[in-house]
């Protein structure tokens, strides 16, 4: 399974390599990361139909979270990828934008990575 | 002998009216009317009977009693000049008649000086009285004049009086005005202190929202690293039992970058705190070296994270420009990064309101440059929002005034931002073209 994780912390990716690095040992999931919306959205161009599941930040400098979101949501690839909302912002108001955007969860940061696991498990 | 009765009567006459313009003198007055009377009465009975020779006597007797009663009565003082008219003539008068009974007919031999005597009495008497007439309408012209002069000052004394009193009054009107006024200057800059307090307080609540998301995520960092490193120290236990060597030392490894990440957000939230509180601490008001460039940096990002805490689809570019030969100049950096702030803030809003409007297609930008130009720095923080209409203009610097909605904006950033930077010896410009943007060029000196 293919996951990119889109932040503009670059700790995030050494994050998720120490988080998962059973599931990467073992070759269950393989990550990709990209460090603003603009880069992510390349990617995908590149890459089409390999990326499953996409996590990313709202609040990034240049384009955020949530245009990430609706140019992901727009593209109609088949079948369209699950993308899930890591960010710092739990309010009201950027949850329901992002649902509205077509989100398909919303996680809060700090990210509770057990948490995050068991709705992996769900979605795929 | 007509002369003498009506000197009499004339002098008595007289005599009243003088004595009318002095005080209380009634008892007087009523013996004068009655001579007056006895006068005419006598004149008229020796008229019928001609009694000459035996009036005649009366008469001389009649006039020195006047005369006596003039010179040694305190009341008649003011007709003595009449008495001293009527002396000469009435001696001469007596004596000749005196002289005529006493001589017979050798009066003829001094007839004829008495006669001239008796002119020149007569000459003198009326000259007299005509002086003395003169003198008594200049005393009571003076009389009259002083009479008026105490009225006119009576009037002017109760005048004065009114004056005072509508002076007094005036007076303490004006000074519990004046206890109002000082009281409303009181309150006013009580209200000013607090206005000044919640602008800081309302800048601040925008930083505020800006820090939570910047310590979030090196918090998520410490927090997740952490949990990470004790689950691989189970690991590497596992692996020392298992004398796994090779791997133990790759895990002891991981661990070790993993606590560098942990020491280093822990680090990174720290600074974000101290720099919170660092704003919201009253300004010290000294100065000390600063960079500029990593200043207005900090205050720029804390800006962007404010604004999109509040405005979750607000997003723009970010642009820097930073002298690198500026290196540290002398400011008070609490009150400076307010300023740059309020800038950075003001040029979020505008292009945020810009992009409202228009939508796709346009790119909103915020820059800030730093340069050192002629021994001074400048700070330009340009948008290319809207720009700021000419009618409005002159005002953006005047406190309280705003063009955001009520209860959006003090409308004291700009004021208070003039206010510091020209207690540095700055100053604070701005540039604009409508529709285009604007850029406010902050100058301060270098030393």
């Amino acid at each position: 399974m293919k996951i990119l994780v889109v932040d503009d912390e670059k700790d995030m990716q050494m994050l998720f390599e120490q988080r998962f690095r059973k599931e990467i040992r073992n070759g269950e999931i393989n990550f990709v990361f990209a460090f603003s919306g603009e880069e992510a959205l390349t990617y995908l161009n590149q890459h089409v139909h390999e990326v499953v599941l996409i996590l990313s930040d709202i609040n990034m400098p240049g384009m955020s979270g949530l245009e990430l979101l609706k140019h992901i949501k727009e593209a109609h690839s088949i079948p369209p990828p699950v993308v899930m909302m890591i960010t710092a912002y739990g309010d009201a108001e950027n949850y329901n934008r992002s649902m509205q955007l077509g989100a398909d969860d919303f996680l809060t940061k700090p990210v509770d990575f057990i948490l995050l696991k068991e709705k992996l498990k769900i979605k795929v | 002998m007509i002369a003498e009765p009506i000197i009499a009567f004339f002098l008595l006459w007289d005599i009243r009216k003088i004595l009318r313009m002095s005080t209380d003198v009634s008892g007087w007055d009523k013996k004068i009317k009655l001579t007056i009377f006895a006068v005419a009465g006598l004149f008229v009975i020796e008229k019928i009977f001609h009694l000459e020779q035996v009036t005649m006597w009366i008469w001389h007797f009649l006039l020195i009693a006047i005369i006596l009663t003039i010179n040694f009565n305190v009341v008649f003082n003011a007709a003595r000049s009449l008495m001293f008219a009527v002396l000469p003539f009435v001696i001469i008068s007596l004596f000749s008649d005196l002289f005529k009974l006493l001589l017979g007919n050798e009066y003829e031999v001094i007839d004829k000086y008495v006669d001239v005597a008796t002119i020149f009495s007569i000459i003198w008497m009326v000259a007299m009285m005509i002086i003395s007439k003169k003198q008594r309408r200049a005393l009571e012209k003076e009389r009259l004049k002083t009479q008026a002069e105490e009225e006119l000052n009576l009037k002017l004394a109760r005048q004065k009086e009114n004056l005072e009193n509508i002076v007094a009054a005036r007076t303490s009107e004006l000074v519990k005005q004046k206890d109002e006024l000082e009281k409303a200057l009181v309150d006013l800059k009580a209200t000013q202190a607090q206005l000044i307090q919640s602008e800081k307080l309302a800048s601040l609540g925008e930083l505020t929202a800006g820090i939570a998301h910047e310590i979030q995520n090196p918090l998520n960092f410490v927090n997740n690293f952490s949990e990470v490193n004790t689950e691989l120290v189970d690991e590497l236990q596992q692996a020392i039992d298992q004398g796994k060597m090779t791997e133990a030392k790759e895990l002891a490894n991981d661990i070790k970058e993993n606590e560098q990440k942990i020491v280093y957000h822990g680090k990174r939230a720290d600074v974000i705190v101290k720099s919170m509180l660092h704003h919201s601490r009253s300004s010290s008001g000294i100065k000390e070296p600063t960079d500029i460039n990593v200043l207005a940096d900090e205050y720029l990002r804390l800006a962007y994270h404010g604004l999109r805490a509040k405005d979750k689809s607000f997003n723009a570019l970010m642009k820097t420009d930073f002298d690198e030969k500026i290196g540290t100049i002398d400011i008070i950096p609490q009150d400076i990064g307010r300023v740059i702030l309020n800038l950075i803030t003001n040029a979020f809003h505008a292009v945020a309101e810009k992009k409202k409007e228009q939508g796709d297609g346009y790119e909103p930008t915020v820059s800030i440059i730093t340069k050192t130009i002629n021994g001074n720095t400048q700070v330009r923080v340009k948008d290319n929002g809207n720009g700021i209409p000419d009618k409005v203009r002159d005002k953006i610097f005047q406190p309280f005034f705003t063009t955001k909605p009520t209860g959006e904006g003090t409308g004291l950033g700009l004021s208070l931002s003039y206010d510091i930077i020209k207690a540095h010896g700055g100053e604070l410009k701005m540039e604009t073209k409508e529709k285009e943007g604007a850029e406010f060029i902050i100058t301060l000196p270098t030393k």
